[in-house]
């Protein structure tokens, strides 16, 4: 059997276009988990930004539009969670549950008259160049703008939490709220920034998966993948480099499933699609053993409330 | 001029009021929603939350749903007590109907006494036995129980699916995704001729009043208590906290899997594709609206049971779309936790003196 090699540079590929929603996501919450808040909601968050980003698009005609009002979608969104965690002092899990749902719940709502509407090309970049070097061409060119974003995004979330002074407050406000508000740190404006930040982020994975991954709209299209990012901040001990890796590690599982049928492995494709979920376990497990290592990277007001009054 | 003060002790009355105001502020919203969506608000909440339960018939619907959003509530209630985050439940339903299932196809046209028993007990065991992966692996691998429990779902329902399109579907099915029907012994009996509330009913009453005495009558329970409001004196009481993360996992794991079985064994009598319309996860929100509190959770299965009921019936006669049930589910509980800052804090109305 002859392989093509630019064919494996387009699985490669294919891969990373799969990896991006759950970068995208996963270093939103990262951010958000580092100022100590811990938000259930990214799947919910995740498909209010994929309904936006699909029906922006199919009413306004604008890209632009669509892809900013997807994030806006989840900045408004979050505002929700943000309000109640952090002015109501509500509980953060149960939030993020209620969020979920509700997200589930109102994207359907919306989405109902955007069922069977295709969806509209989406430009990539450098397409010219795809061609001119064997196997790093596919994977490098020809690509969206929201790939090349997704892919430059762990590395600048590093830099910013490990040199810059803001990062230096958002994890100051994540280990330790006492000392930060003592320092004059407002810890609840800190924590409402980071939380619309990943609302943000998740929206703009929504929206790519939405208008650019498979461009339609369909009830519950995340399908879990809001939870996988929230797995891959555990996976990657809340090191924005790590979840690259992870992202790729679940972009492989899933395009793998899709090779594996068009070869024609007899395994039932159900055992396929819950390869990714069943991952997701394996690694956490795997991740968390070391009960130590995890309580050093977790940041330590992870989840917990803060009130000036305490 | 408003003043927000602290309270020295969270107050019990607002405790119990803060469900009801959170129904109420949802209604508003609903309504809002629905003026928004361009219908007649106070026509689309008769819809959704009258017209359904008006005639004997839809009283019975509404029971049917409650009974498994309760029975699931109660078993979620001895995990979120002690601070156990299992959102998995409706991995556990499934996972229960599946052996449950199972175990009722082994007496395909089979009849006696003893079938209906085993199979419900096959449900429970499975349940348990699908909770149990989520509180093994967090206490001995300290692994999240939140994210464990939530990928369970998608496992379970991936099984299932495997299991009615390939080894188990019907041979004289044409090829439905869907197995045989159960003999009459595998069935819960139906309670009222022409009705379709069956006997499941009694096992949610049967939790009810074992887990209110579990709670309040037991060593069990006050030791459930403690560790929600501090794992640290729990530690230090010198309770054994592993145990007691797997039995409650375990308790909530029967819960959720007898209500699969009451579903499957119900009016249902076959597994198929979609045995649960997210009843686990709703579950979740009635369990917080009856403040983990058996009394409450009766209620408050009731109250979030019309949602499902309200949905369909906007749907077929106002052509609100069937999601706002979801929409509503999310709504209750913002507002719940919402109102809940009135536990902790006064609002004071003062004078504009200055």
């Amino acid at each position: 059997m002859i392989i093509d090699i630019n064919f494996i540079g387009l699985i490669i590929a294919s891969i990373m276009a799969s990896a991006v929603p759950l970068i995208l996501a996963s270093c939103g919450e990262l951010i958000t988990e580092r100022s100590g808040v811990l938000n259930l909601g990214v799947e919910g968050m995740m498909i209010i930004g994929a309904i936006s980003g699909f029906a922006l698009m199919t009413v306004t005609g604008s890209l632009i539009i669509a892809i900013f009002g997807a994030m806006l979608a989840g900045v408004l969104i979050s505002t929700i969670f943000a309000f109640l965690t952090q002015t109501l002092i509500t509980n953060h899990v149960a939030t993020g549950l209620a969020l979920t749902i509700f997200g589930i719940g109102i994207s359907a709502m919306i989405g109902k008259n955007f069922v069977g509407i295709p969806g509209k090309e989406f430009p990539v970049l450098f397409e010219n160049l795809k061609d001119t070097i064997p196997l790093i061409g596919p994977i490098l060119f020809g690509h969206s703008i929201v790939f090349y974003f997704a892919f430059a995004l762990p590395f600048v979330t590093n830099y910013f939490l490990k040199k810059t002074k803001l990062g230096l407050i958002v994890r100051a406000v994540g280990d330790s709220p006492v000392s930060a508000s003592n320092q004059g740190i407002k810890v609840r404006l800190v924590r409402y920034l980071c939380i619309l930040y990943g609302g943000a982020m998740s929206g703009l994975a929504g929206a790519y998966l939405s208008m650019i991954y498979t461009p339609q709209w369909i009830e519950n299209m995340t399908g879990g993948r809001g939870w996988i990012a929230l797995a891959l901040v555990v996976f990657s001990t809340w090191n924005p480099i790590k979840i690259l890796i992870g992202a790729m590690i679940f972009g492989g599982l899933t395009i793998i499933q899709f090779h594996m049928q068009a070869i024609g492995v007899r395994i039932p494709v159900q055992f396929l699609t819950a390869l990714p979920y069943i991952v997701t376990i394996i690694v956490l497990v795997v991740i968390s053993r070391d009960s130590r290592k995890i309580r050093l990277s977790t940041p330590s007001s992870l989840g917990k409330s803060f009130h000036k009054d305490n | 001029m408003i003043k927000i003060v602290k309270r020295d002790q969270p107050s019990r009355a607002i405790f119990f009021f803060t469900p009801v105001l959170a129904i109420f502020l949802t209604l508003v919203a609903g309504g809002l929603i629905f003026f928004i969506l361009g219908f007649k608000p106070f026509e689309a909440l008769k819809f959704f939350f009258i017209v359904p339960i008006a005639d004997k018939y839809g009283f019975s619907e509404l029971l049917l749903k409650a009974t498994p959003l309760c029975l699931i509530a109660i078993g979620l209630s001895f995990c979120f007590k002690s601070n156990n985050w299992n959102i998995g439940a409706e991995g556990q339903l499934t996972f229960g109907a599946i052996v449950s299932g199972g175990v009722a196809l082994l007496f395909y046209e089979q009849e006696g006494f003893y079938i209906l028993p085993i199979v419900i007990l096959a449900g429970a065991i499975g349940g348990m036995l699908y909770a149990s992966i989520p509180a093994i692996l967090k206490t001995y691998f300290n692994t999240n129980e939140i994210l464990v429990s939530l990928m369970l779902v998608y496992v379970s329902k991936l099984i299932l699916d495997y299991l009615v399109v390939g080894p188990w579907s019907n041979p004289e099915g044409f090829n439905f995704p869907e197995t045989r029907q159960f003999s009459d012994s595998a069935k819960l009996p139906l309670l009222f001729e022409g009705l379709r509330i069956h006997a499941g009913i009694f096992l949610a009453l049967a939790a009810v009043i074992v887990s209110w005495f579990v709670f309040y009558k037991t060593y069990l329970g006050f030791q459930m208590k403690v560790s929600g409001f501090s794992l640290k004196t729990a530690k230090y009481a010198g309770y054994k906290g592993k145990k007691m993360i797997i039995l409650v996992f375990l308790i909530s794991g029967a819960c959720a899997g007898l209500a699969g079985v009451g579903e499957i064994t119900g009016p249902i009598g076959q597994l198929h594709r979609e045995i649960s319309p997210d009843y686990g996860f709703t579950a979740i929100i009635v369990a917080f609206l009856g403040r983990l509190h058996p009394v409450g959770i009766i209620f408050a299965s009731l109250v979030v049971a019309i949602t499902y009921l309200g949905a369909e019936t906007a749907q077929i006669f106002m052509q609100i779309p069937k999601y706002t049930g979801q929409v509503f589910q999310g709504m209750i509980l913002f507002f719940l936790l919402a109102s809940d800052y009135l536990l902790f804090f006064k609002i004071k109305f003062i004078g504009s003196k200055k």
